[in-house]
């Protein structure tokens, strides 16, 4: 991208740095018809922090987000957004909150310009606040020149930009994003991080839900990984590598068949093994070590791959590789 | 950042009554609906204005001609059009209410994701819900004097009392509109929806539209009376001569307690639906 850094006013230049603890919850619950969506779950977010919430489909993420907001009451435990309890000032916690929900939800019968203007009279900002700063978040978002276009005519990346302008219309001091890049080609996705990193770096916080890997990696400086509405671990991406998986991994592929029965072969290699059905994954701190080791007993994989170990192990370890719906 | 530090003392008063359900913001829904409108469908907003001038004329004019002249309010004979054009205009009214408290409203919420995206902001779910019972009075409300500049075009109006007719179709469009949205916030489904259409039809042909309910059995003629419709065609029929009755503040109590009761039911469901 060769557009200059035009800042969206998230933080003024010269303001103090955030500081402070923004979000608090413990022992959050929230239960729907005695089946907990979220169970019990505890966690702080600190000012200008970048947050993630990882976990497979159904595990309570986008439940969280909605207590978070105020749009879901808790069923039980404690809440509080700079402060605030959202289930009493609902209006006042969002005054705060910038909101990219899962799927696009602009309004369709308003033009790219005037979705954000509206939206800020939703909040009740006066128009001439309004005016410079729907375009200045028309230059953020990079769709200047689509003000005046219909929402319809946007392309999928443009109106999660747009959505994301949007949320920033009233300077919120935390953004909440819902799998903000699901659905996205790879250049609209790097666009969107870039776009996320330097909101992060004016001191927005973020906190944001995802289940790609890169993009927890990419953008998280702390996460919790949550799995039927418990957290199962928590830190940054690099110490959760640290602990919950090795250095490095070596992918062996013996054919379908095969993968099975050379696995009892393949016996006290490394720390850990894995059988898939199409590969057997070897945890090591050393691959080529490894990998060395597995040819000097004599096996011969159709291919092998020694790689460093990812968040995706990590989240495959602790979530389970059945297929959650 | 003048907002954040301009709630105050009054928030604290308005905490206890509404609490996270209001916000005092019905304005931002009211001119995002305008903006929609004239940026949009406006043109499909024309046919609310013509369907009850066709019947008008239809009706009116052409059955006018065989039926000539019947009695009115107050046993006055006046022409068959002038008997019919308040009820038709009462018809409008409900319609048109029903229409953007029902299926506009089920859409938005349902399909356009318009709402949720509205209440991730300050606004509570009561500024949505009267900001777009405002809206639907206003689009009734403009209709209405429409429908009354074309009836004094026909020469249909008598007395300066038919003016009245339009205040008196925005008050019954604010009754069928607060019943209409608590209603909705009960549907779930397309199917459910085609129940109020089931029910609007035969409100529509049998309240004393066409003819006088006298024609009806004795049971008959209290359950058209229990209805809503009979009243508003009543009331505007009596408005439109100048004619007023014992029966008048009847008329307009019943539209206010359909107001307030639909209003108290649709507040109570927004609790429910959004305060989970």
């Amino acid at each position: 991208m060769h557009n200059e850094a035009i800042l969206p006013a998230g933080t003024r230049p010269g303001s103090p740095p955030p500081s402070g603890t923004v979000i608090t919850a413990g022992n959050l619950t929230k239960t729907y018809g005695g089946v907990a969506a979220v169970d019990g779950i505890s966690f702080t977010v600190p000012a200008g922090e970048s947050f993630g919430l990882l976990g497979p489909n159904g595990a309570g993420k986008s439940t969280t987000m909605k207590m978070i907001g105020g749009v879901t009451r808790r069923t039980s435990g404690s809440l509080s957004i700079m402060g605030l309890d959202p289930d009493q000032h609902g209006p006042e916690v969002r005054a705060h909150l910038g909101v990219v929900p899962q799927q696009d939800n602009l309004d369709e019968e308003l033009r790219v310009r005037d979705n954000l203007l509206v939206y800020g009279r939703y909040f009740g900002l006066p128009m001439s606040y309004l005016k410079p700063k729907a375009d200045e978040l028309l230059e953020f978002a990079q769709l200047t020149d689509k003000a005046k276009s219909k929402v319809d005519a946007l392309s999928g990346g443009m109106k999660r930009r747009l959505t994301i302008a949007r949320s920033l219309i009233n300077e919120p001091r935390i953004l909440l994003l819902d799998e903000p890049t699901t659905g996205l080609d790879p250049q609209a996705r790097h666009i969107l991080w870039d776009r996320l990193f330097r909101l992060k770096e004016q001191g927005v916080t973020l906190i944001l839900t995802t289940h790609y890997m890169d993009e927890a990696e990419q953008l998280c400086d702390r996460l919790i990984v949550v799995d039927k509405g418990r957290i199962m671990a928590e830190g940054s991406p690099a110490q959760l590598i640290r602990e919950h998986s090795t250095r490095e991994v070596v992918e062996l592929r013996f054919g379908s068949e095969r993968n099975t029965t050379i696995a009892t072969e393949l016996g006290g290699i490394g720390e850990r093994l894995e059988v898939l059905p199409d590969r057997v994954l070897i945890y090591a701190h050393d691959g080529e070590g490894a990998l060395e080791q597995v040819a000097s007993r004599g096996l011969r994989p159709l291919t092998s791959l020694v790689r460093r170990s990812s968040l995706e192990d990590v989240f495959l370890r602790l979530t389970g590789r059945s297929l959650v719906d | 950042m003048s907002w954040t530090i301009r709630q105050g003392a009054t928030e604290d008063a308005r905490n206890r009554t509404f609490g996270p359900l209001y916000s005092r913001n019905a304005r931002a829904v009211i001119s995002r609906g305008l903006k929609a409108t004239l940026g949009g469908h406006w043109l499909v907003m024309l046919s609310g204005f013509f369907e009850p001038v066709l019947f008008l004329v239809s009706m009116g004019v052409g059955m006018g001609a065989i039926v000539g002249a019947v009695e009115g309010p107050g046993g006055t004979p006046i022409s068959y059009a002038a008997y019919i054009a308040p009820a038709l205009l009462a018809v409008s009214a409900m319609n048109g209410a029903v229409y953007d408290s029902t299926w506009n409203v089920f859409f938005k919420m349902h399909f356009g994701k318009l709402y949720q995206g509205m209440l991730y902001t300050s606004l509570g779910p009561l500024d949505i819900a009267l900001g777009e019972i405002f809206l639907a009075l206003l689009r009734g409300m403009l209709y209405a004097a429409g429908f009354t500049a074309v009836m004094g075009m026909m020469g249909l109006i008598t007395t300066p009392w038919a003016l009245l007719m339009i205040p008196g179709s925005v008050l019954i469009a604010f009754g069928f509109a607060s019943i209409g949205m608590a209603i909705t916030s009960f549907m779930k489904t397309f199917q459910q929806m085609d129940w109020i259409t089931f029910m609007m039809l035969p409100m529509f042909l049998f309240s004393a539209t066409f003819y006088p309910l006298s024609v009806y059995p004795q049971y008959i003629q209290w359950l058209i009376q229990a209805m809503p419709l009979w009243h508003g065609v009543e009331l505007l029929r009596q408005i439109s001569v100048g004619t007023f009755t014992a029966a008048t503040p009847l008329h307009i109590g019943y539209y206010l307690v359909m107001t307030a009761a639909g209003m108290l039911l649709t507040t109570m469901r927004l609790r429910q639906l959004f305060l989970k």
